[in-house]
């Protein structure tokens, strides 16, 4: 078992990583580091995919003349899913960043409890 | 290949097509072109589902014909086409209902934007539903969810950015749940396709190999897409989102968003993991128990109310809840009743929503139940809708809610561990929907106030608002009374879904 954890530090530190992320987005209440958090865990996830494409020693999947045999290059996939994860997340984090700057220029703060508690205020 | 087999691809393309022209068009003419963009959908769907009907085969359509492991593919059966169908309609009614609302809620420069985001918000759900590779329906789930949370944020308020801001970040949530459950299974089986990971599924469970992992993607992607569905505990955005936006977002989020998502979950229970491997992973369990959860939490929470909009959001998370609760029973006839009541939810949940706007209209705009004494007899027609939707939801027969209910009950029976717990529980949720839309419906109907400044008010709804609540009553009628060739068609998709040709 402590063979398969040292083998594949990658993996594990991808985890460690993903669960950060996700218990920052999770748990904290200023929506910037809830932003970051999104960002640690998307993160992670290509960490991991990347990680699972990789095959030691071999060439990046671009093909080279003379050097048609498949077995000499990685899995292309998992970076295809990595750029199409990157984009995904960049639209995300736009999205959610043009979200805080309305609601900062409406309230004032980042901090979502009190930004909860003034829209209360403003309803009843 | 008869020409059918290109309405799913075809579907999508125009969707998408729509929103992108719309940056184009002005903010009327973004709108006739969702709408009409969404009615050939719909007719094309109606189509696609005669024809699977008649031949009672299901199809994959290569994208591009490229074969299998290169290329994306697309699946339809009898399942798919009758849930694109019945999406698109209510879309289209959502939208044409709720239009003057949208005027009036929505800066004028931004309408257009709203129609787009309705056009993007199609072209997700029916990739959702179509979709054979389990990539791109993690891709079209974000699209789904940006889409979502932007005909929230659309009204501008402090109110929905701050909702929007929530569902965002729950959704997120689960977004990465579910993309990491994707890398796994990738990482396991090497495979996207839903046929090849099938295979590679049946091979590990007669194996027993990788059995804790797969436990994990299973629970991962049931937990991520429950987040994004609302099941109780995972409901906390939904009440906020749904209950300030705009009447028109509010029907297309309760009514078919919620659904785009249970329909992925059972697509992964049918197609990826195989219903008995799925079954024997004992993640269906565990949807059960917060099915039944939702089912009671989500009535308590809607009893406790006093702004409609609130409230009717609520009920949705405890209809959500029977949804789940009938793909937890775990058994054939639970699956269709739960299949059943999305087609229910997703007619009856739009008409309350756009009644309940058609009623504070005629009250000052105020959500207050208190403030909306008399409201059913100044807008009858509303007033006629929310009766209507109410007693369905509660379970009236000659509804189409009862007839979700009496198969809930059908498939308790064949699985006795669950029987008695899921009866007590049906029982009790009928009790409470009961109690919080009763006293709803008294209070519209009491006698007008004399001292209410809106007694003399007279409903001013359009033609088009009128047209859309009698379509969505005889729709509710039709499904409650005719329901026999739905279940059947439901039957015969979910055995297409399950890989029976």
């Amino acid at each position: 078992m402590e063979f398969h954890l040292f083998t594949n530090y990658v993996e594990i530190a991808a985890v460690i990583l993903f669960s950060v992320g996700f218990t920052t987005l999770l748990f904290h209440q200023n929506l910037m580091k809830k932003i970051i958090g999104f960002n640690i865990m998307d993160t992670a996830i290509f960490l991991f995919l990347a990680a699972k494409g990789y095959i030691a020693g071999r060439m990046a999947p671009i093909l080279v003349e003379g050097a048609n045999d498949p077995a000499l290059y990685i899995n292309p996939v998992p970076s295809a899913l990595v750029l199409t994860g990157i984009v995904v997340s960049v639209s995300v984090t736009a999205f959610a960043l043009a979200l805080v700057l309305r609601l900062y220029e409406r309230y004032g703060t980042l901090h979502l409890d009190e930004i909860l508690y003034l829209t209360r205020g403003e309803h009843d | 290949m008869a020409l059918a087999h290109n309405i799913p691809f075809i579907s999508i393309m125009i969707t998408i097509l729509a929103a992108v022209t719309s940056l184009l068009a002005d903010k009327n003419r973004a709108a006739r072109l969702c709408i009409g963009a969404l009615t050939v959908v719909a007719f094309l769907s109606a189509i696609l589902f005669a024809y699977l009907w008649q031949t009672g085969t299901s199809f994959t359509f290569s994208m591009g014909h490229f074969p299998a492991p290169w290329g994306n593919e697309l699946q339809a059966g009898l399942f798919e086409a009758l849930m694109a169908l019945t999406f698109t309609v209510v879309m289209i009614l959502s939208l044409v209902a709720g239009r003057e609302r949208v005027v009036a809620d929505i800066a004028p420069s931004r309408q257009g934007m709203y129609y787009l985001l309705c056009s993007l918000l199609t072209c997700s759900l029916l990739a959702l539903i179509y979709t054979n590779d389990i990539f791109t329906a993690y891709v079209f789930v974000e699209i789904n969810t940006l889409a979502a949370c932007g005909i929230v944020a659309a009204k501008d308020t402090g109110e929905t950015i701050t909702a929007t801001i929530r569902y965002l970040v729950m959704s997120l949530l689960g977004s990465g749940l579910i993309l990491i459950a994707v890398s796994l299974l990738y990482a396991i089986t090497g495979h996207l396709l839903m046929n090849d990971l099938l295979s590679s599924m049946t091979e590990l469970a007669a194996s027993g190999d990788y059995a804790m992992p797969c436990m994990v993607i299973m629970l991962f992607l049931a937990i991520g897409l429950a987040i994004k569905s609302a099941l109780f505990p995972f409901h906390t955005w939904l009440p906020s989102a749904h209950g300030s936006a705009t009447a028109a977002s509010s029907a297309i989020l309760s009514g078919i968003v919620l659904k785009g998502y249970i329909i992925l979950l059972l697509k992964i229970f049918y197609r990826v993991f195989g219903l008995s491997f799925a079954r024997d992973l004992r993640v269906a369990d565990l949807l059960f128990v917060f099915g039944l959860l939702g089912m009671i939490m989500g009535s308590v929470f809607a009893v406790r109310e006093k702004n409609l909009k609130h409230m009717l959001a609520y009920s949705s998370v405890a209809q959500v809840g029977y949804i789940f609760m009938g793909i937890g029973l775990s058994t054939d006839i639970g699956m269709v009743a739960a299949c059943f009541h999305i087609l229910a939810h997703a007619i009856t949940k739009p008409l309350l929503f756009l009644a309940a706007d058609g009623l504070m209209d005629v009250s000052g705009h105020s959500k207050n139940i208190f403030n909306m004494q008399g409201a059913a007899r100044r807008n009858i027609l509303a007033g006629i809708a929310f009766t209507i939707g109410a007693l369905s939801m509660i379970g009236i027969p000659m509804f189409s809610g009862f007839v979700s209910k009496f198969y809930f009950v059908q498939g308790s029976f064949q699985n006795p561990d669950k029987m008695l717990v899921t009866l007590i529980v049906l029982a009790l949720s009928t009790v409470l929907n009961a109690m919080y839309y009763l006293p709803v419906l008294v209070t519209l109907y009491l006698s007008n106030d004399e001292q209410s400044p809106h007694r003399h008010r007279q409903s001013a709804n359009s033609r088009n608002y009128q047209s859309v609540m009698i379509i969505f009553i005889l729709l509710n009628f039709i499904l409650g009374m005719f329901y026999e060739p739905v279940i059947k068609a439901l039957e015969q998709g979910l055995l297409m879904l399950g890989g029976a040709h």
